[in-house]
């Protein structure tokens, strides 16, 4: 074992791991990430921290993942390369370890553009491949990015994400290679909904024995509202939701489509489950974490293993 | 070469507030070649500045030049005998004509008219792209030819992030994704197994962040 996560330990031991995550607050009240954490206690065996998703400024999400720990969760510290340079980001990765955090997960970001700053310069010293370099570079060879030897190397269990569902699709799975190449230890998957790209993604992926080295967590996304789906469809980058998806929840009346959301959620999971590699699956309830606990007990997940 | 933007009309005569006596000055250059800043729209700011001021009853002189270039003080140099009957240069060059303009004639005002925006090419009469940033170390060997510090929005050495849509960037549906163009033309030129190498953290020493640069060759010195 590299690190004390907990998505480690469940991953050796053969696990199916279970993960969720927890946008902070658009402010300071460290209540609200309280309050999201607790309904996550229990319920999965990790928590993502968003580190300024869509490019729309909130509490650090190293700040919110120190709460989450001190409650006795496990965060996985997501780090965007979009607003800190080298020196910031392995100073985070220090900080992170110091506070007893074992999960980064590491993303290039959203553009600014998409936020609420898009006046903001943005920064991309390193890209995210080279940035799972240089937390495995810290933690294994104990040496920063330029050469100096650390003192107290940073144990982290080192993550990334992967979209299927971006283009160009033929080096979608060569481009997990180079993730786990760079040292990724695992994959949280964009949500999924469209699960043929993703099956074929993933025969590619077990194809070259990608997965053998490096778990995928498989994303999933309940929808709320099939107004919520369609939105989904149109705007957000990088999202392939099929039109018999949509037409599935505008099929029921409005009063009905959070239910129907879940239920299409537990069946995507418990399709998921059977595909060959999947090691885990990682919901994503955007402002809905109130809705994970139903989701991960109806897809029979639950209890969550005990780890020491 | 170098593109620019000509600054609004409104903008321009804010900046020139109560000067009445303009030198605009042109660039041979780069400017002329994206039609922003050579004779032609020399004339033609200059004619804006005469109407507007004739329209408002104003006693002006506005006085049309362009050298060769400004970014060689043997060019700035010949307008030193008449430089001095104006309140203002109003340089239509680029940013680092305007500023070499200014070094030369440290006693005037010396205004943009331009915004510099890129260095790019033509892609049909009237359309300009970015296409280097000058980082001062290139890597177009690597990429196919196309560069992705210039032209991916996020500048990653091993794109494309999960942004990229049918060929088009996160950003919007105009901007070509820097990454699919790449994986295209590495596959047009047998080349795909170059996809699997991961670009090293770049050393940005030899760009801006390396602060100022300036290029001494000795050889050429007299």
């Amino acid at each position: 074992m590299k690190t004390n996560s907990r998505v480690e330990k469940i991953l050796a031991g053969g696990g199916f791991v279970v993960t969720s995550e927890c946008g902070p607050p658009r402010g300071a009240d460290a209540e609200v990430v309280r309050r999201k954490g607790e309904l996550l206690r229990g319920v999965v065996d990790a928590v993502n921290v968003t580190d300024n998703q869509t490019a729309v400024v909130r509490m650090s999400s190293l700040s919110a993942c120190a709460i989450l720990k001190g409650m006795g969760l496990e965060p996985i510290l997501q780090m965007v390369c979009r607003d800190r340079n080298r020196i910031a980001l392995q100073s985070d990765i220090l900080g992170a370890a110091a506070l007893g955090i074992n999960n980064v997960l590491c993303l290039s970001g959203d553009h600014q553009k998409f936020g609420d700053h898009p006046q903001g310069k943005n920064v991309y010293d390193i890209d995210s491949i080279q940035l799972i370099q240089t937390v495995c570079r810290m933690r294994d060879e104990g040496r920063f990015l330029g050469g100096e030897e650390i003192k107290g190397k940073p144990l982290m269990f080192v993550g990334a994400a992967a979209n299927p569902f971006a283009d160009p699709f033929e080096i979608r799975a060569a481009r997990l290679g180079k993730k786990m190449r760079a040292g990724c230890e695992f994959i949280q998957t964009q949500c999924i909904y469209n699960m043929e790209r993703f099956s074929r993604w993933m025969e590619m992926v077990c194809e070259r024995g990608f997965h053998e080295k490096c778990a995928v967590l498989a994303g999933v996304t309940p929808f709320k509202t099939a107004g919520m789906a369609n939105y989904m469809k149109k705007n957000v980058p990088g999202m392939d939701v099929p039109d018999e998806m949509i037409a599935r929840m505008k099929g029921v009346p409005k009063e009905k489509q959070a239910e129907e959301g879940i239920k299409i959620c537990v069946e995507t999971i418990e399709r998921l489950r059977e595909i060959p590699g999947v090691r885990g699956i990682h919901i994503m309830a955007i402002e809905w974490e109130t809705k994970v606990a139903e989701i991960v007990k109806a897809a029979g997940l639950l209890p969550r293993p005990e780890i020491e | 070469m170098i593109v620019g933007n000509r600054k609004d009309f409104k903008e321009i005569l804010e900046k020139l507030g109560s000067r009445r006596r303009v030198l605009v000055l042109g660039c041979n250059e780069c400017v002329t070649v994206c039609g922003v800043g050579g004779e032609r729209e020399v004339g033609v700011l200059s004619a804006e500045l005469r109407l507007y001021w004739k329209k408002e009853g104003e006693t002006f002189e506005v006085r049309e030049h362009t050298l060769e270039r400004q970014c060689d003080y043997e060019y700035i140099d010949q307008i030193r005998g008449f430089a001095d009957e104006y309140d203002v240069i109003l340089s239509m060059a680029c940013g680092a004509g305007v500023q070499y303009v200014a070094e030369a004639y440290k006693t005037k005002l010396v205004l943009p008219a331009v915004n510099t925006t890129f260095l790019g090419v033509t892609i049909e009469q009237g359309v300009w792209s970015e296409r280097c940033q000058g980082c001062g170390d290139c890597i177009l060997d690597m990429t196919g030819g196309i560069c992705p510090i210039a032209r991916c929005s996020k500048s990653l050495l091993n794109g494309p992030c999960g942004g990229s849509s049918g060929g088009k960037c996160e950003i919007d549906n105009e901007t070509d994704c820097a990454w699919q163009l790449i994986v295209d033309r590495l596959k047009e030129s047998g080349q795909m197994e170059r996809y699997e190498e991961i670009l090293p953290v770049k050393d940005w020493r030899t760009g801006r962040e390396g602060g100022p640069r300036k290029r001494v060759r000795e050889d050429l010195r007299l």
